[in-house]
């Protein structure tokens, strides 16, 4: 997995840090729980040099024009706070003049956008329909996650912006998850994790 | 801003007069269109003094009309500017006669009433259908073409329920029509189609009586009255008013949309078929509720909670028409035994439709044995008896004797006209032409062989 990261790194592929990549590579982190902590003890073994020094090399944010990516909040990004509503979102969004924020951390996918007063009104996005995205306003994408999801779908998720047209579409695709919850648990790891992957919660 | 002089270019459109002044927008139509269609061309009204709502009215305008399929309904969105330098919409430019036309002939007969709210609800129904809920209907918001069907514009205040609103947080006072919006509207639910029938009510209770059933609120304290007070029935004001038109505004203008019709296309049905609306205790009313219940309603309308809106209905028309129809050669038991079989596991998959039981006759002219008037009731007798183990309530239930010397057109008008999603029938002569052309699913059903 790690080695295809890198080939799309080499290739131009815009790579931030998570907090699990910046915990297997020895970095103190927070808030972790025990399933997680079990999950990166598996890992931390299995990394060549080459993999600790690609993710050690590795950005917390990048910021390509007008447009921001993060890992967890654009506020506080080295402490991982999670953008889990509204309140998060206004605190991400003051904290950088970009107006098109992608950040993950957070399992489902949400669009967060700015107008008339207070805090940043929040949007499910529904798989597969476009949304414009002018630049005369913020916009925070919470992408979701491939894998490990919390809104009882098992499909991964992704997001395509098309900048040339200003607009984004985020998408959820099907994968093998079975294959992967039994990789899990032909590893040892912990059930929990396994079963989160059959069933999307 | 606002002060453009014929001749002006924007982006290589070329204005031509202005056809409309707006609080939040200019309308210009276009010369020397270059695609087939006539174009308009409409600015939002920015700069000092004028509202930053109107910039937002024009984002969400240019993201659901975008976002709409082509279809005669709503204007066809050919192109656009760029909201921070040169916001402008480029549209098809609709001719036609608009809905205030009608209004100002108002009172009308009740089957012109019931003709230009046929057409309406069913303008309605194509963008319910593609989850945009319209918001702000109204008589100059609504035009119709040559053709008769009516187009639906302006959805600068509209919301698609499947994009992010971009109005939700814009303002602070109801917006909309003040005489047309729905009561859950003035509390700020702004997803919920049924609003829109609620409008549709209003609009066709002005077209019968030549008033507006809440009047011309110039407040909000007095906007909210129709969250507990019901209107002056429709017969109190003109009382040639059909039993049956009442019933069907009185209908739309339920103060909780869960009482309303759940469907424009329900709606639709029964303005084409006014023999069969179900008439029931509000088309016999004469004057407004009592004092006790009006207290009962302000007393609850003061915490007025807006009953939550049904899911968008990308897959599923709300409250569906099944036809069901039964051809004069196929009337032996087993076979109707089938066709109830598969009439009941249809609808027990959606507890909510309606079943059109019809069968299609001869012209009356071709009639040797028998008066038109005997051999209606005949068939209705049929279909009747057809019907009743089915058990379903009354409401819920219509019957249809269709006039054609050829059945498969006419069976296949009707499930055009009245949003049909779907018909069962036997294996007789027309099952072949109705299923290859219908606009919907058809289900062809056999009598159970014979052993």
């Amino acid at each position: 997995m790690l080695e295809l990261i890198e080939s799309h790194a080499k290739r131009g592929a815009i790579v931030v840090l998570g907090n699990h990549d910046a915990a297997a590579i020895g970095r103190p982190v927070h808030g972790m729980n025990s399933q997680a902590m079990a999950a990166i003890a598996w890992t931390r073994p299995r990394l060549a040099k080459s993999h600790i020094r690609f993710l050690d090399g590795l950005p917390m944010t990048v910021r390509e024009d007008n447009r921001l990516f993060v890992h967890a909040s654009a506020a506080t990004p080295e402490r991982w706070t999670y953008v889990t509503g509204r309140r998060q979102a206004a605190q991400c969004m003051e904290a950088t003049d970009a107006t098109m924020i992608f950040c993950g951390h957070v399992h489902e996918q949400r669009l967060y956008y700015t107008g008339g007063t207070g805090y940043p009104m929040a949007f499910r996005p529904v798989p597969g329909t476009p949304i414009p995205t002018g630049r005369q306003r913020q916009w925070l994408a919470i992408v979701g996650s491939a894998g490990q999801p919390r809104d009882r779908n098992t499909a991964a998720c992704y997001a395509l912006a098309d900048l040339s047209r200003s607009r984004i579409t985020f998408f959820r695709v099907p994968y093998d998850h079975g294959s992967a919850a039994q990789k899990i648990r032909a590893a040892g790891l912990p059930e929990r994790l396994a079963r989160r992957l059959e069933r999307g919660s | 801003m606002l002060a453009h002089e014929p001749g002006t270019e924007i982006d290589g459109f070329r204005l031509g007069e202005r056809v409309h002044m707006g609080s939040m927008a200019v309308i210009y139509r276009l010369e020397g269109s270059r695609g087939p269609l006539p174009l308009v061309m409409k600015i939002p009204r920015l700069g000092a003094g004028e509202r930053s709502a109107n910039v937002v009215s024009y984002e969400q305008c240019r993201m659901v009309l975008g976002a709409l399929a082509q279809s005669v309904h709503h204007p066809t969105l050919v192109a656009y500017g760029d909201v921070e330098t040169t916001p402008y919409l480029v549209m098809e430019h609709i001719a036609g006669t608009r809905l205030d036309r009608w209004i100002e002939r108002a009172p009308l007969e009740a089957q012109e009433t019931a003709r230009v709210g046929h057409a309406l609800a069913l303008a309605l129904h194509e963008i319910h259908r593609q989850d945009v809920v319209h918001l702000d209907l109204k008589a100059t918001n609504v035009l119709y073409r040559a053709s008769g069907e009516a187009t639906l514009i302006d959805f600068g205040l509209s919301c698609h329920r499947h994009l992010p609103d971009l109005l939700a947080a814009e303002f602070h006072t109801p917006v909309g029509n003040w005489v047309t919006m729905a009561p859950e509207q003035i509390v700020g639910e702004r997803s919920d189609p049924r609003s829109d029938l609620f409008a549709i009510g209003a609009l066709l209770y002005e077209l019968a009586t030549g008033k507006r059933p809440f009047g011309t609120p110039d407040s909000v304290a007095q906007l909210k009255q129709r969250l507990y007070r019901d209107p002056v029935p429709p017969r109190a004001i003109v009382p040639a008013t059909a039993p049956w038109l009442q019933e069907v505004i009185l209908h739309c203008l339920e103060i909780d949309p869960v009482e309303r019709y759940q469907s424009a296309a329900q709606l639709a049905f029964d303005l084409a078929n006014p023999g069969q609306v179900a008439l029931g205790e509000r088309s016999e009313r004469s004057s407004r509720s009592g004092l006790l219940a009006l207290a009962r309603r302000w007393y609850q309308a003061r915490e007025f909670v807006a009953s939550a809106p049904p899911p968008p209905a990308t897959d599923v028309t709300p409250l569906p028409v099944i036809v069901v129809a039964i051809s004069a050669e196929e009337t032996g038991e087993p076979f109707f035994e089938a066709l109830r079989r598969a009439t009941r596991r249809r609808i027990d998959v959606d507890g909510r439709c309606r079943v059109a039981c019809m069968t299609v006759v001869p012209p009356a002219t071709a009639l040797t044995d028998d008066t038109p008037t005997g051999r209606h009731i005949k068939q209705l007798v049929m279909l009747r008896r057809w019907a009743k183990p089915l058990g379903l309530p009354e409401e819920r239930l219509t019957y249809h004797v269709l006039e054609s010397a050829e059945p498969a057109v006419a069976l296949l008008d009707y499930a055009a006209v009245n949003e049909v999603e779907e018909i069962l029938m036997g294996w007789g002569a027309d099952a072949s032409q109705v299923s290859s052309r219908a606009p919907c699913s058809v289900t062809i059903v056999r009598p159970p062989p014979v052993s």
